[in-house]
């Protein structure tokens, strides 16, 4: 327990402030009560807002490794916790039919056959790890359940070489686009926070930190103007991620204030689906706002 | 238990949990004792930390907050302080949140056996998968051809039945997940290693994989108003008997606006639900907006409901009272985004019907398949064309 090397809410705020992530007091707050209490914590929220972003910076903050779980439609026990290597032992068989002791059947399941995936990994790995369990929402229920069972546990049991159990439990965070509803029993493991978008004062500040190379009034511009894309009725609303790009595209055409011709020339890096952009294309004057005539 | 600052402390913040629980927040024992522990973690609470601990251990859903907030106002009105200078450990915690002495430990376990019990509930269902279509035969061929808006009341709950006992059958997708099989693209070498090892290590029989198949998710999207009502009825009864077959279904109703039915539906009570859905949708009789409501859907739904390669099933006479352009455009959308638009229009059951209204005209270019749906054997039409 405690194993957070800050002694407040507020230090781990300006300790992610200095790896240049910056963290509503909300965030931090879930962020600091996980680690301390040993629980995973589930982040949601609109694609874009940084969520997977919480788990590499904890991971540098805390000098721990990044294990990252991709989930993925169809993904399985073999993918996420451990497997043979069957062609290896394959080859191992063959290279030793002509010895006849019982032993060396034994020797196919030792360690060097084993290919580790991430989930053995951070079970190894223990407290010196960081595991990210990146947009569950996407893979099947029936793998839920399954990880909840490791989440529980935090040990495995190989019944070729024995258990495999961590001392201290890695510090985990999950994230979930919310295409689905995930299951309760897990939810009732984690500690939740919903990232939302940021204000723009906090934006124009990610942007900064995140594109030191973008002037600060072009920053500002190009938050507000996402701001205001965002509560234009459209489908795929942009995420931080987009205002960082866009930000990154329109101080590369070396404009310094953003104006309608170059909104609607780098619109791409912002909006990604064809209807938003012809919802927005009439409106780019309002979209870019008095920044372009000052 | 001495009644110390830290005792009251601690009283407040359960009381709080129960009181969120009160409120029908689905708020356990095991989450209340996390909240403890996380505001023991803090040491001095203000009220902002205090909300934030609270809302991240108590909460774990997003349509919760607005409910959460209200009772955080309420409950920790007052300029709120709380010292505790307990130590952050969980027996303490967990004796006083549940009087009943079930503590973390066996919540633990708990979990444990959810997680095995859902595995178990998950393989049933793909095991029932391929099951043949059942289709009602039963003596009551008057029923089937009757108007649902002609029916009595008394047929109307005969019908209901046998709606429900309908077996509605969704179109399976391959995943991408393989599985045993007796033949197969790929080959197996796991399996083929390991049975080689009976046959010392001479790889005799040879084991392949192929590709698993998975229900796709049949979203119904109802629309209620007016002269629809009877029929939206009936489909929403064969909406339970899709959910009562395991099939993941998602219903909306809609009239003016959009309203999301799918928890109501699953209660085990039909008659119940029914009534329930009645309550909860406001416009039973009021006009319909099909445009704006789909609208609705694909904004505030596709992120989260299972949208995506589901098979959609309209319900509507297309009597749009809205802008025929945003139906066209939002049909489009729909038929993007789901695997096949299914159209039911009960006013197709007239012999002398043509789909003219300006609504159905422009929904019709997105419509894989267009039927009746007005009758008990037009819905067994439904159900063999949601299978194939």
């Amino acid at each position: 327990m405690g194993r957070l090397p800050f002694a407040s809410v507020e230090e781990l705020q300006d300790a992610l402030a200095g790896e240049h992530y910056l963290a509503d007091r909300g965030l931090a707050t879930a962020i600091y009560l996980a680690v301390s209490l040993d629980k995973p914590l589930l982040l949601e929220g609109e694609a874009g807002v940084g969520k997977t972003e919480v788990a590499k910076v904890l991971a540098s903050l805390l000098g721990r490794d990044l294990i990252r779980l991709q989930c993925y439609e169809g993904i399985d026990a073999s993918q996420a916790l451990y497997e043979w290597n069957y062609s290896k032992q394959l080859i191992a068989v063959r290279a030793m039919q002509d010895v006849t002791a019982e032993a060396h059947v034994q020797d196919l399941f030792g360690p060097e056959f084993l290919v580790e995936r991430p989930l053995l990994a951070a079970i190894r790995a223990g407290s010196k790890a960081v595991l990210l369990v990146d947009e569950l929402d996407r893979a099947d229920d029936e793998f839920e359940a399954f990880l909840l069972e490791i989440l529980s546990e935090f040990a495995v049991t190989i019944p070729e070489i024995g258990r495999v159990a961590a001392e201290e439990p890695p510090a985990v965070i999950v994230t979930s686009n919310r295409t689905r509803e995930l299951h309760d029993a897990l939810k009732r493991r984690c500690l939740y926070h919903w990232i939302d978008h940021p204000a723009l004062d906090q934006e124009v500040q990610i942007v900064r930190a995140r594109a030191p190379d973008v002037p600060e009034a072009l920053a500002r511009d190009v938050a507000a103007a996402v701001n205001r894309l965002r509560a234009f009725d459209i489908a795929k609303r942009p995420g931080v991620a987009e205002t960082i790009d866009w930000a990154h595209a329109v101080a590369f055409l070396g404009v310094e204030r953003l104006d309608e011709e170059t909104a609607a020339a780098t619109i791409g890096s912002v909006l990604k689906d064809h209807e938003d952009q012809e919802l927005a294309a009439p409106r780019l004057a309002e979209v870019v706002g008095d920044a372009g005539e000052s | 238990m001495p009644a110390s600052p830290e005792a009251e402390a601690l009283d407040r913040l359960i009381g709080f949990g129960r009181e969120l629980r009160r409120r029908g927040l689905a708020v356990g024992t095991g989450r209340i004792v996390t909240f403890c522990r996380a505001a023991a973690t803090l040491g001095t609470l203000d009220r902002t930390d205090l909300y934030w601990a609270a809302r991240s251990s108590l909460v774990s859903r997003r349509e919760d907050l607005e409910a959460f907030d209200a009772a955080f106002d309420q409950w920790f009105r007052q300029g709120v302080r709380l010292e505790l200078d307990l130590p952050p450990t969980e027996p303490e915690a967990a004796e006083r949140a549940a009087p009943d002495g079930s503590v973390e430990g066996p919540e633990v376990v708990e979990d444990r056996i959810v997680a095995r019990e859902w595995r178990a509930l998950a393989d049933e269902e793909e095991a029932e998968g391929e099951a043949a279509i059942r289709i009602v035969a039963s003596a009551a061929e008057v029923l089937r051809e009757k108007s649902f808006a002609d029916l009595s009341d008394e047929e109307r709950r005969r019908v209901a039945h046998l709606i429900r006992r309908l077996a509605v059958q969704v179109p399976v997708r391959r995943t991408r997940r393989f599985r045993p099989a007796p033949s197969g693209p790929r080959f197996d070498v796991k399996r083929t290693l390991r049975r080689s090892l009976r046959t010392h290590g001479e790889p005799f029989h040879r084991s392949w994989r192929d590709r698993a198949s998975r229900t796709r998710p049949l979203v119904l999207i109802l629309d209620i108003s007016g002269s629809m009502a009877p029929y939206s009825r009936a489909l929403l009864q064969f909406a339970f008997a899709a959910m009562a077959a395991g099939r993941k279904v998602e219903v909306f109703c809609f009239g003016t606006r959009l309203t999301r039915v799918t928890r109501t539906l699953r209660t085990r009570d039909p008659d119940r639900a029914m009534h329930e859905i009645g309550r909860q949708v406001a416009d039973w009789e009021g006009g319909t907006r099909i445009g704006e409501s789909l609208k609705a859907l694909l904004d505030g739904w596709s992120q989260r409901a299972a949208l995506r390669g589901a098979v959609a099933l309209v319900c509507s006479d297309g009597l749009e009272r809205g802008e025929p352009g945003l139906l066209r455009e939002q049909m489009a959308r729909l038929r993007r985004l789901v695997h096949r638009v299914v159209w039911v229009n009960p006013l197709k059951g007239s012999p002398r019907y043509e789909p003219l209204a300006r609504g159905m005209a422009a929904a019709l270019p997105s419509i894989d398949v267009f039927l009746p749906g007005h009758n008990l054997e037009s819905l067994e039409e439904l159900s063999r064309a949601l299978a194939d």
